[in-house]
């Protein structure tokens, strides 16, 4: 058994994409998820890796594309304004089949905005992190363990399904401290990568690893095929966790830091009689709906919390589809809810207001 | 003597307009790949611009990069596989406007690979809008009256601006448009794969080429004010050459 060890989530999101294999990890400073560049500017060298500070998260981005095209796996990490920049990237990894690890540690926006938890990226990640139509597959841990397990799997699963993989956490994972075990036999090891360009060997026809479709009819037949693959993955990447969930009349739905705020929200309200659970979204795309679709016929409502003005509430309310009540509890800017403030809202549901 | 196509250029033809220099460019890296023996493990990365489709036309491993972006996309391929020859191919709006901040940072850091850089003082794809490398008083799409350089600043002379930092090993200067320049360009083209087989570092060959469809003019009028007008801005020849300073001085890096 694997020694437990106390570490910070980021440096634990570092250690476990070492873990899985990545020996080349590009990056630039920004607060609050710096802990993953020094970590790995201090590992690479020690295991025959690669640490490289970019000029900016559009050069480190952009690295991160030319080693996943060399058949590599490797990763990138930055926090929402960093995000931001790599936006183009992530469309033209997405539009060339390309696989990829990207940690963003959210803080407050939008600009500059703060330097606090928040989880204000939510539609950036699981909408429209750049342009043209694609998807991520987007993994929002709620603990610095989870957050080594899922960071794990996002190489295995972006790598199986060719696509970029985003780790949605934040400033309040990304600092705090947790005992975690890596445990190497949950690795699965990379695919063969035949597509990979790094050099034929005169041994077969050259490699190409191009966006670009000129001719619209072959650009539709790609998007739609790529599309196809989407829902493969809606119906079989689905992660979540339910916490009493069984009897209850009150959901909330919640991800990431803001999930351990409502576990405590539900305990107090199960004290108090009043029978609250919660679905805890662990991948953000594909969104968990099964479990929602599952409950809507036995609950009075659902109340989703985020540290945000309320935008994960959209999936929730297109998975409820105006069948029950889906209300939202918020605080922005990087104020973190309290478990209090949760409560309150669960008992206004309960009152019927 | 038979006439052949290198066998580092695949069967596709060119799509390029009559007269463009992106052909005779396309073949001498072709041939200095055939003459190195390096096809099976070189890869090339392609801009956006007239060139994006250079990945249907050389025969080694190609990728295709965001505007602007080549050199960090070929840093990710070389850091990947230091073993393989990774070049990439650059417009003047990709590599010096766009990219600035990439070309700057990869030559900075001594990247071992090499830059195939083309001056035509214009934006090609898109139809003849200033670049930065446009002259002043040039007439482009975008500087319709001129370049003036109170509004739109001066031209940029990108290899003696990289020739400043220490982690670049050669910079130098060709242009296509004599038989005897073809030479030389092939020549600094082979100088650069060279150097990044002994792992010298950053090495860039800016060629001086002709847009005949964006500039408006003929095929003989285009080699005119190349000659005429874009090569005295930008004087051919080695900028900065460390392997022919101090020979015996650099290290060769497995």
């Amino acid at each position: 058994m694997p020694e437990k060890v106390l570490m910070k989530g980021n440096e634990a999101a570092a250690e476990a994409a070492i873990l899985a294999g990545c020996r080349h990890f590009f990056g630039y400073p920004i607060t609050p998820q710096t802990e993953i560049a020094a970590h790995m500017s201090n590992r690479m060298p020690k295991i025959g890796g690669i640490y490289l500070q970019a000029e900016s998260e559009i050069g480190a981005i952009n690295m991160v594309l030319g080693a996943s095209a060399a058949g590599v796996r490797t990763m990138t990490s930055s926090s929402s304004p960093g995000i931001s920049l790599k936006a183009e990237s992530l469309s033209y990894l997405a539009g060339s089949d390309l696989p990829a690890v990207l940690v963003n540690i959210q803080r407050a926006g939008p600009g500059l905005g703060g330097i606090q938890p928040s989880q204000a990226d939510y539609w950036q990640a699981t909408r429209s992190s750049g342009h043209g139509d694609y998807k991520m597959l987007v993994f929002a841990p709620s603990t610095v363990q989870e957050m080594v397990d899922l960071v794990v799997d996002a190489f295995y699963l972006s790598d199986k399904y060719r696509m970029p993989a985003m780790i949605l956490s934040d400033g309040l994972l990304g600092q705090m401290m947790e005992p975690v075990v890596f445990d190497e036999s949950k690795v699965k090891k990379a695919p063969e990568k035949p597509w990979a360009t790094c050099g034929h060997g005169d041994k077969r026809e050259h490699n190409i690893i191009t966006s670009l479709f000129i001719d619209p009819y072959d650009l539709d037949a790609v998007v739609k095929a790529r599309y196809e693959r989407y829902e493969h993955i809606k119906e079989n990447e689905q992660r979540y966790e339910e916490y009493c969930t069984k009897d209850a009349d009150i959901i909330v739905v919640s991800y990431g830091a803001s999930a351990r705020i409502v576990r405590s929200a539900v305990d107090a309200a199960r004290k108090e009689g009043i029978k609250a659970g919660m679905i805890r979204p662990i991948s953000v795309w594909p969104f968990p709906d099964k479990p929602i679709l599952s409950k809507i016929n036995d609950v009075k409502a659902f109340l989703c919390v985020e540290m945000s003005m309320g935008q994960m509430v959209d999936d929730v309310r297109l998975a409820v589809n105006g069948k029950k009540d889906v209300k939202f509890f918020g605080h922005t800017g990087g104020v973190v809810p309290t478990p209090s403030e949760v409560l309150e809202e669960i008992k206004k549901i309960n009152r019927g207001a | 003597m038979k006439f052949e196509k290198p066998k580092a250029l695949t069967d596709m033809p060119f799509h390029y307009c009559p007269g463009c220099s992106h052909g005779i460019v396309h073949r001498l890296i072709a041939e200095v790949i055939d003459e190195l023996g390096i096809e099976g493990r070189t890869v090339g990365v392609a801009p956006v611009g007239c060139a994006v489709f250079a990945y249907n036309y050389f025969s080694c491993d190609m990728v295709q990069s965001p505007h602007g972006r080549a050199q960090a996309v070929a840093t990710g391929i070389k850091r990947a596989n230091p073993e393989n020859m990774v070049f990439t191919y650059q417009g003047d709006g990709d590599l010096a406007a766009i990219g600035t901040a990439e070309t700057i940072h990869a030559a900075a850091r001594g990247e071992n690979m090499t830059v195939i850089f083309i001056n035509n003082a214009i934006y090609g794809m898109t139809g003849g809008q200033m670049a930065p490398t446009t002259l002043i008083g040039q007439v482009t799409q975008t500087s319709p009256y001129g370049r003036d350089p109170k509004t739109a600043g001066y031209p940029m002379k990108v290899c003696e601006l990289l020739s400043t930092l220490d982690g670049v090993a050669l910079a130098q200067r060709v242009s296509v448009d004599t038989v005897k320049n073809v030479k030389e360009a092939k020549k600094a083209i082979k100088k650069a794969f060279e150097y990044q087989m002994e792992g010298k570092g950053y090495t860039i060959v800016e060629i001086l080429c002709v847009c005949p469809t964006n500039w408006g003019l003929s095929m003989k009028d285009s080699l005119k004010w190349l000659r005429g007008t874009l090569m005295p801005n930008y004087p051919v020849g080695v900028v900065k050459d460390t392997g022919a300073k101090c020979k015996s001085k650099v290290k060769e890096v497995k």
